[in-house]
């Protein structure tokens, strides 16, 4: 009986000690981007306009990663994704020029879920190659768009064969004191405080209902994943469809859902760059980001909030290349600061080689923010892509997908 | 065994006749659904081609089955290169540069170039190869990535160091000594078939060759069927995924080099972008087999080069052909399973049949 | 008649898929409160039926009746639904996942996925000793644990009939002995327990019933207060089951194989061998002996070049090899027949003539200098296929459709090709039919007489004792015994597998 003690608490122990280290990261992290920011004097580093340029560069990725979550804690890889996501920005702007915008996100998902309803029926039911359908998808996508866009688009006002512009843009919301506060606090430029005020405002000023809308379906979808029956289920076929097979748990019903789920949250994704994002649908519009998104949710290890953390970090560099230069230039401190205190944390842990090779990488950096006053733009631009080999190249043997994750499996080869 | 082969040979055929006839059915759906008028597409479609895209659909045959080969020398191992388009955007890039600075005159010049670009795709593609053997890193992702950051990085290189005319930028034009153009089957104004094109030929019989008679093809199916088997055999399944992710990206550098000294003389604006996912396209619509790709490739040439006539006569726009080759691509691959499945249960058959009077049941 | 209801009563059940009979015929009566075994050797049938009656595969003829009603299995849920519960040989677990999510898995609705299903895995598991922690993951279980854990969760799911498919393969001696008591606990209960095996010794320990399966269909039941294993045997095979006895010993005195202290460490510093030391004479078959996961897989694949050992010297005859990589190593003259066929031993794609050549893909005549040789390839897939008895219709069709068996004796023919003066063999008859083991341990025998050395690793305890020269036992990585073949019992062995106690 003394299993029976000491577990919940253990438990409950493990689950606190995490909150509080991501708690922890995030507060250290903060303070070393103020610092940063006094140390350089950029103030725009964490002005409230580029934290809200972040939040809008992180929500389609966002929406992608999750779109990848779900498919893959099915068992299903979605490199398809990126195909998904294009017909959500035409979707999107379809219906938003006929019915507006809520209509036009509900398209988004909409025409997402029908390029997910591809992909599932590929992989799940005729067991085609998840990468291989993939592909596929994502010239099925992209050539739909193109072809839907050019037929139709230059009849509507606004639009062009490559582009529908003047698109309504679901409601913006603004918490008035908070908001006011916020800014006031922010324009202090006090070490911290102001940052976090800053974070604050950007939340709460003429934020996007769209936006939010992202961010609690990361928290839904921690949730139904984690905390329903229906969620273990869903899990289960991703980490050994047999056995749940063999529990009675119908594996194709699940993976069907995931997939459609994943397509309909990638459509969306395309949907917030069409009305959010840009004031339009142009061809071509999401750029690799359902890629990234896939980048984000590996970065994040199959989980939400990892690839929150993730998303974030991307979406804040992606935001960061339409701002002026020597705010990217400072990063590099913050950058070349954040590497060393990985490269400690290693040598704290006694991996060697590891603390050794990081440590080389951010005296790199270092020396290259000393030696130059700006970054050029194209790096700006790859740092995502650079980012996610670099955390791969680390991290991969600690990463842990779905054991099942991209297998096929056919009914009956239970036992 | 004979009867089981024709039906086998039969069966392979089936499997890209559905495809086909299934993206013909999507597309004119498609067509038919925004208010065009499907019988005009077909029609137009099904014209003999003039001359001079008659040319064009020879020339991009050529470098479609180049990016084919280079996407089948991954698959065949197992391996995603989802790359090819960043590896022949840098290694294009690459070899106009060393080309347009003329260290080398006359065919030493070419030759030294088509080096370039092979050696550019081959350490670039290296690169996700070196990722996946020392560190784990899945070939899929890893160059998704590099396709991104090398298309980057010609833009930083050609922003920074190329010739501005106007509003482009380009590479150095390569000397009129160091061009290879071709030969004009029709009259000269209907354009040439580049000499280079022949590079397709070379990279299809050699990946023939190379699969069918040789050990290291040998290893590299076996590592692509069971890289488990494979190590037990004594394959080192690290150095094969490095070696044929190299050779892979090293074809991949081939790929625009027919244009690029048939015609385009630099990298700019006349560079032609996604070659590397119609190689993929098409290699998957060939299941990875010479023969099959060469056919895939025509097929896909046909289609985008046949395009260009839609934008007279017909209101349907020359993007909706990227519909139908998606929808070939996915449905040849679905039919091909279901056709493998029926392929198993015959010779499960086959098998039992054979054995049926000294056999016991087997489960 | 200990209850008036039957448990399980299968009439005349029939099972096809492409071109093979699974099952025909088959009747099968479970009392209630009783132990039944279904017998029969690999193939025949034992593994279908049980699907059959788990919902996994739906019958082609035949009714099934359960506690006295008629019922229909479309799916495990409704097997599930009707009281059926069943322990896969192969465990059914998603290692990612703790105990309680399998347990609960597909049976949220019973006492949710929370508090109240962790209070009731606690009572099972104290009400017959299972020792489970719901919080902790799968993949720390051991294979004994795990099999618990499947029997938990079919009583999770409150079942009355519980199928347990070989559920020994993976135990030993006095695991199975701990299983044994578990079982008659749950009988004890009023459970009724179907108890498929093809060992029967323990079969007549356990059961209160017998019934015995042979090429699909049931051919006759025993009562084991009265049977013989001859008996059995008869009725399964139609013959005496094949023994692995060897004759007089053959062991010279050159050394072929000599490992001399070898420790392999893995990546996180932990050891997986630790200081491993044997030789293995010409003429000499030595058996390894351990409960699965203990440095089996490991010793096998650092002597194969696969693993390099980061201590320690390998020699092989008066070479050092140590640092040798797989393919030298085979070319030098070591046969290896892997534990697992289908990872590691064939291409199931390809044609049997192609499987000929791998692993021998540098030796004649697969191969001419760097050219595949076609026509030497073939000729000598039909010698293996006629002296090694393997049955297919041809060369050139798929290995995948061939049974288990006849795909290990193209293995083992392929693998004693070339005079190998090692082989290196790991569990080479799991999972084989009787004629197959018998012609399997024929050929060993006759190479170990013309000198071979052999390496034999098994999880058969019997196979072992009967084959081998010497036994070394290993454990966690260690050698802890060495044990003469003619003294020693499977219980002796069992014990030193298990570090000296019962489990």
């Amino acid at each position: 009986m003394s299993t029976t003690t000491t577990t919940t608490p253990r438990k409950r122990g493990v689950v606190e000690r995490l909150s509080k280290s991501w708690l922890y990261i995030g507060l250290i992290g903060i303070g070393l981007v103020s610092f940063v920011r006094i140390v350089t004097d950029t103030d725009d580093l964490t002005a409230a306009g580029t934290i809200r340029a972040a939040i809008i560069a992180t929500c389609p990725i966002l929406a992608a990663a999750l779109g990848g979550l779900w498919a893959e804690r099915a068992g299903v890889v979605n490199i398809g994704l990126e195909g998904q996501m294009i017909l959500g920005t035409w979707g999107a702007a379809f219906f938003t020029y006929h019915y507006g915008p809520w209509v036009g996100i509900a398209g988004a998902a909409l025409l997402g879920l029908v390029g997910g309803l591809l992909h599932a029926v590929a992989t799940v039911t005729f067991g085609v190659d998840h990468i291989v359908s993939g592909v596929a998808i994502n010239l099925i996508g992209a050539g739909t768009a193109t072809y839907l866009a050019e037929a139709i688009f230059p009849e509507y006002e606004g639009g062009g064969p490559r582009q529908l512009n003047g698109l309504e843009a679901p409601t913006q919301i603004t918490i008035p004191g908070v908001s006011d506060l916020a800014n006031t606090i922010a324009d202090k430029h006090w070490f911290f405080v102001s940052d976090i005020a800053s974070f604050i405002q950007a939340l709460t000023t003429n934020i996007s209902t769209l936006s939010l809308l992202v961010f609690a379906l990361v928290v839904v979808s921690a949730v139904v994943l984690w905390r329903t029956s229906f969620g273990l289920r869903l899990r289960s076929c991703g980490e050994n469809p047999q056995a749940a097979e063999t529990l009675g748990v119908n594996v194709y019903f699940y993976k069907y859902v995931a997939v459609l789920i994943s397509g309909a949250l990638a459509g969306i994704g395309g949907g917030f760059l069409a009305l959010v994002a840009s004031s339009g649908f142009s061809t071509g519009q999401t750029g690799g980001r359902g890629y990234i998104g896939l980048a984000a949710m590996i970065f994040g290890n199959w989980r939400p909030g990892g690839l929150l953390a993730g998303a974030l970090t991307f979406g804040y560099t992606d935001s960061l290349r339409l701002r002026d230069t020597q705010s990217v230039h400072s990063l590099l401190l913050l950058v070349a600061l954040g590497l060393l205190a990985f490269a400690a944390l290693r040598a704290y842990r006694r991996q060697v080689r590891g603390a050794v090779a990081v440590t080389i990488a951010g005296l790199a950096v270092l020396a290259w923010f000393l030696s130059t006053d700006s970054v050029p733009r194209e790096f700006t631009v790859m740092t995502p892509y650079v980012t996610t080999l670099f955390v791969l190249a680390l991290g991969a043997q600690r990463l842990r997908m779905p054991a099942a994750d991209g297998e096929t499996y056919r009914k009956g080869s239970a036992g | 065994m004979s009867r089981l082969d024709v039906r086998s040979i039969g069966m392979s055929l089936l499997a890209p006749a559905i495809a086909i006839l299934l993206s013909i059915v999507v597309t004119t759906i498609v067509i038919a659904a925004v208010g065009s008028s499907p019988g005009d597409f077909w029609s137009t479609m099904f014209e003999v081609p003039k001359p001079r895209l008659r040319v064009d659909i020879v020339n991009q045959t050529a470098m479609i089955y180049i990016a084919a080969v280079a996407a089948a020398i991954g698959f065949r191992m197992g391996l995603f290169n989802i790359g090819l388009e960043g590896q022949y955007t840098l290694a294009s890039f690459a070899a106009a540069s060393f080309a347009g600075a003329a260290y080398l005159s006359g065919w030493a010049n070419v030759f030294a170039a088509i080096i370039v670009a092979m050696a550019v795709g081959a350490i670039w593609a290296g690169i996700a190869g070196v990722l996946r053997t020392t560190r784990g890193v899945s070939e899929v992702i890893s160059t998704i990535m590099l396709n991104s950051i090398a298309i980057t990085l010609v833009g930083y290189f050609l922003n920074n160091y190329g010739v501005k005319e106007g509003n482009s930028v380009h590479t150095k034009n390569i000397e009129p000594g160091t061009s290879v153009g071709g030969f004009a089957p029709f009259e000269d104004r209907d354009g040439e078939i580049w000499t280079l094109a022949i590079i397709a030929v070379l990279v299809g019989v050699g990946f023939w060759v190379l699969l069918n008679k040789t050990r290291f093809g040998f290893d590299l199916r076996a590592s692509g069927q069971s890289e488990s088997a494979a190590l037990a055999s004594g394959i080192n399944p690290k150095r094969m995924i490095l070696i044929s992710m190299m050779l892979s990206g090293g074809v991949a550098g081939l790929i625009w080099m027919p244009a690029f000294f048939g015609g385009a003389r630099n990298y700019g604006t006349s560079f032609q972008v996604g070659l590397g996912f119609l190689g993929i396209a098409v290699a998957l619509l060939g299941r990875n087999r010479p023969v099959g790709m060469l056919f895939g490739a025509l097929l896909f040439a046909f289609l985008s080069v046949k395009s260009n006539d839609l934008t007279f006569g017909t209101d349907v726009s020359p993007s909706i052909v990227q519909i139908t080759q998606g929808v070939a691509v996915l449905a040849v691959v679905v039919t091909y399973e279901v056709v493998r499945r029926w392929r198993t249960r015959l010779e499960q058959r086959a098998v039992s049949r054979e054995l049926a009077p000294t056999t016991e049941a087997t489960a | 008649m200990p209850s008036a209801v039957d448990a399980v009563q299968l009439r005349g059940i029939g099972k096809r898929f492409p071109g093979v009979i699974a099952n025909q015929d088959v009747d099968v009566t479970i009392r209630s409160g009783t132990v039944h075994a279904l017998i029969g050797e690999n193939g025949a049938g034992k593994s279908t039926l049980m699907k059959i009656l788990y919902g996994v595969q739906r019958p082609d003829d035949g009714t099934i009746t359960i506690e006295g009603k008629g019922v229909v299995l479309k799916s495990p849920t409704e097997a599930i639904e009707a009281g059926v519960g069943m322990v896969f040989q192969h465990f059914m677990l998603a290692d990612n996942l703790t105990v309680l999510e399998n347990m609960v898995l597909g049976a949220e609705k019973l006492h949710g996925i929370g508090d109240g299903a962790r209070t009731e895995i606690r009572r099972i598991s104290d009400r017959f000793g299972f020792d489970l922690d719901p919080d902790v993951l799968v993949e720390k279980l051991g294979v004994a644990a795990r099999q618990r854990l499947e029997i938990a969760k079919v009583l999770y799911r409150g079942a009355r009939i519980i199928i347990l498919d070989e559920p020994t393969a993976v135990l030993v001696p006095q695991e199975v002995e701990a299983l044994f008591v578990n079982l008659r606990e749950l009988t004890a209960a009023g459970n009724s327990v179907l108890f498929i095996s093809h060992k029967l010794d323990e079969v007549l320990d356990i059961a209160d019933d017998i019934t015995v399966m042979r090429r699909g269909t049931t051919v006759g039941t025993a009562d084991p207060r009265t049977a013989t294993k001859h008996e059995l045997a008869e009725l399964m095979v139609g013959s005496e089951l094949p023994s692995p006895e060897t004759a007089e010993s053959t062991v010279t005195e050159t050394v072929e194989l000599s490992l001399q202290d070898i420790t392999l460490t893995d990546e996180f510093g932990r050891d997986l061998l630790s200081g491993l030391s044997l030789n293995i004479r010409r003429g000499e078959v030595l058996g390894i002996a351990g409960v699965e996961g203990n440095g089996q897989s490991e010793l096998v694949e650092t002597i194969m070049g696969m693993r390099i050992p980061t201590s320690g010297r390998i020699m092989l005859g008066d070479q050092d090899v140590t640092h040798w990589h797989t393919r030298q190593l085979r070319e030098a003259g070591i046969g290896y027949v892997p534990e697992d066929r289908h990872r590691h031993g064939l291409l199931l794609e390809a044609p049997l003539w192609e499987n000929r050549i791998l692993g021998h893909q540098t030796k004649a005549p697969s191969v001419k200098g760097p050219w595949i040789n076609r026509k030497g390839a073939r000729q000598d897939t039909e010698r293996i296929v006629r002296d090694y008895d393997v049955r297919a219709p041809g060369i050139d069709t798929p290995v995948r459709a061939l049974s288990g068996g006849n795909q290990q004796k193209l293995i083992v023919g392929r693998e004693m090709s070339g005079d190998p003066v090692l082989l290196i063999a790991s569990h080479p008859t799991r999972g084989v039919d009787v004629g197959a083991q018998a012609a399997i341990w024929g050929h060993i025998k006759h190479a170990r007489r013309a000198g071979l050395a052999v390496l034999l690793v098994s999880a058969d305890l019997d196979e072992l004792i009967g084959l081998s020269d010497t036994i070394q036992v290993i454990l966690r990585g260690r050698f802890v015994g060495t044990f003469d073949p003619a003294q020693v019992t499977p219980q002796d062995l069992g014990a030193a597998m298990t570090g000296g106690e019962a489990a």
